[in-house]
């Protein structure tokens, strides 16, 4: 038991440690790409997991991530944390002064927006259910074209209810708040995705050592040849599908009380581009070169813009794509692909 | 009645422009089994490029004489002038895409040439939005479009028909080109089979090309006659009509070229009557949900073949 959580531990402990320097040395904006940058990698991973290790095809992973926050940002308006706050003592709130309460108020907040994320991710986990189940029977491209097809139709009913603000987009959403005047947005933010980035990692590398992940893998190499040996293939992607689309949920679900706004058209066909490319950048089954690709995607369009203020124009989204196809000629097809972990 | 004989009009004329843009997708993926996302773009450009073309014969939207032609026959030389211009602007890029893109990555994993279709289309967007820029821009309209019979009190307007017409016009040059010379027969050798095409004398890559420049000029003549219906370009205009001529090409069964036509056509259709009759908000939706269904039922598309698998 200790084993086991002695690596993801050491890994919070440093990665909590880096947030903390980061939350005193370094400015909003910086504070604010490094958040989307761990929200994009559990956005990859998990994509990985379909599209690397099981070797399916799913263009739509921006649908379960607005699934995930849509679902999320709405249950967090149904029970707000102020109802929660009410029914507390009345020191352990947001106003308290006293260090004690305060700690045990920022705890709650941990397990409430915890529970948010979790909730986000099993109902886009449902979903994915729901999309798999008769889709993953479709191969290759007709399979990516399907999944792109519901991620649309996802975005487009978003679009047209107004119980979620539909085109205007959902306001305020509840986020971190802060306790006795020190501003906690950021660092608790940090320490909730770090958290679920340590949970998608090591449940899905725990995973790929197992028997599924086996089978997930096999179904990869050679789909007929797994299921002569009974696999039963459809049940495995499915179930894929479904754990992908889980943690896909779960970073939805942190974006939203992140930026305490969502808007259909930010679920859009690009964002499930973006998710692809940083798998396919990264290695397909590669995940620790999937979080490297990550955050590469993630920084290099922010790190290029002060070129805008020499040349006057923006052509930083001009350089990303022309890297992308260059990367894409110049890097040797093989390194791309490595077998397993 | 009458407004439903519109609708099947309107339907006809959506769905024709939706199969000139299918067939630059269905072909090259029946060629080379890859999504070419950049053909979205290569459509945006074919608008870009007639507008200029018309800029560059200074021509007016009021306007009927220059060229010392007038009258009416000025205006059917500028609309041919700028369909002209967008195919062969289109063509040219078609065959720069493929050359200097796609070629390097012949042997590469097909996930990776994806990412550079991915890539190609992000680049021509934004390379349009600073060069173009992102303002949306009129479209000339050189021909006007009038009332040319009532059928029922159904006007037949003259662009719906001109659609329809070129439209077919182009399909029958496509068909017999690819069904009845030694190029079109090269281009199903090399669809069939890559590396035996190769053996027998074709050189795959002139036919790649070719392939190519054929579905980036039909790309160019949709997006003239989408000019025309709907007067307003800008560098965006690619990503959603691009996207579902995409579906209508899977639906009819990608890579099969009667498919790709009549996927389209259902798509016009279907959209016409989501618009006319549900609710306009839902028409992006709808043509996904038609091809989620279809394709549960029909794995290959309507026209496709299912391949058996074999050990």
């Amino acid at each position: 038991m200790i084993k086991t959580f002695k690596i993801p531990f050491l890994s919070f402990l440093i990665l909590s440690l880096l947030g903390i320097v980061v939350n005193f040395s370094f400015n909003a904006f910086i504070q604010l790409v490094l958040i989307y940058m761990l929200i994009n990698m559990i956005l990859a991973m998990s994509l990985n997991v379909v599209n690397g290790y099981t070797g399916q095809f799913s263009l739509g992973h921006a649908g379960f991530m607005a699934v995930g926050a849509y679902v999320s940002a709405y249950l967090s308006s149904i029970f707000p944390l102020k109802a929660l706050e009410e029914a507390l003592p009345m020191m352990m709130s947001s106003s308290s002064t006293q260090l004690l309460p305060s700690i045990v108020y920022v705890v709650i907040q941990f397990l409430y927006f915890g529970c948010l994320a979790f909730a986000g991710g099993l109902f886009s986990a449902f979903s994915g259910w729901l999309v798999g189940l008769p889709s993953l029977r479709l191969k290759g491209d007709y399979l990516a074209i399907v999944t792109l097809g519901f991620s649309e139709i996802i975005r487009v009913i978003l679009l047209n209810t107004p119980l979620v603000g539909g085109a205007r987009g959902f306001y305020g959403i509840t986020g971190f708040k802060d306790v006795m005047d020190i501003p906690l947005n950021f660092i608790s933010s940090y320490f909730h995705l770090i958290f679920w980035v340590l949970a998608a990692y090591f449940i899905i590398w725990r995973l790929m050592k197992s028997t599924h992940g086996r089978a997930f893998l096999s179904v990869r190499e050679d789909e007929l040849a797994a299921e002569a040996m009974g696999v039963n293939t459809t049940q495995y992607k499915v179930r894929a599908f479904v754990l992908s689309s889980f943690f896909a949920g779960v970073a939805g679900s942190l974006f939203a009380h992140f930026t305490h706004y969502l808007n259909p058209a930010s679920f859009g066909f690009s964002r499930s581009v973006d998710a692809l490319i940083m798998v396919v950048l990264g290695g397909l089954g590669n995940m620790k070169g999937v979080i490297v690709a990550a955050a590469f995607i993630t920084i290099v369009p922010e790190a290029l813009r002060p070129l805008q203020n020499y040349l006057g124009v923006d052509i930083r989204m001009i350089l990303y794509s022309l890297s992308l196809i260059l990367i894409m000629i110049f890097m040797p097809g093989k390194k791309f692909r490595s077998g397993g972990i | 009645m009458s407004d439903f004989i519109q609708h099947i009009v309107n339907g006809l004329s959506l769905g024709s422009i939706y199969a000139l843009i299918a067939l630059g997708y269905t072909m090259v993926y029946g060629i080379l089994q890859l999504i070419n996302f950049a053909h979205s773009e290569v459509y945006m450009m074919g608008a870009f490029f007639a507008y200029y073309a018309a800029k560059f014969m200074r021509w007016e939207n009021t306007s009927g004489d220059m060229l010392s032609i007038t009258g009416a026959w000025a205006h059917f030389f500028v609309f041919f002038v700028i369909l002209f211009a967008a195919m062969v602007g289109c063509g040219i890029l078609g065959f720069l895409i493929e050359k200097l893109a796609y070629r390097p990555l012949r042997k590469a994993p097909k996930l990776n040439i994806l990412i550079t279709a991915i890539g190609v289309s992000l680049f021509l967007q934004y390379m349009g939005q600073l060069i173009f820029g992102a303002d949306p821009k009129v479209f000339p309209t050189p021909l006007e479009n009038t009332t040319l019979v009532e059928i029922y009190s159904v006007p037949l307007k003259s662009l719906d028909i001109l659609v329809f017409c070129i439209t077919l016009f182009f399909m029958f040059i496509l068909h017999y080109l690819i069904f009845h010379t030694r190029q079109g027969k090269a281009m199903r050798a090399v669809s069939s089979n890559f590396a035996a095409a190769s053996l027998v004398g074709i050189n795959p890559d002139r036919i790649i090309s070719f392939t190519f420049v054929v579905g980036s000029a039909l790309a160019g003549v949709g997006s003239v006659l989408v000019g025309l219906k709907y007067p307003k370009i800008e560098p965006l205009m690619g990503t959603m009509i691009g996207l579902k001529a995409f579906v209508a090409a899977v639906l009819g069964g990608i890579g099969n070229l009667p498919g790709a036509v009549l996927g389209a056509l259902l798509m016009g259709f279907s959209e016409e009557m989501v618009v006319a009759y549900f609710s306009s908000t839902y028409r992006d939706a709808l043509a996904f949900g038609i091809l989620i269904v279809i394709l549960i039922f029909r794995p290959a598309g309507l026209l496709g073949k299912m391949k058996v698998e074999k050990v």
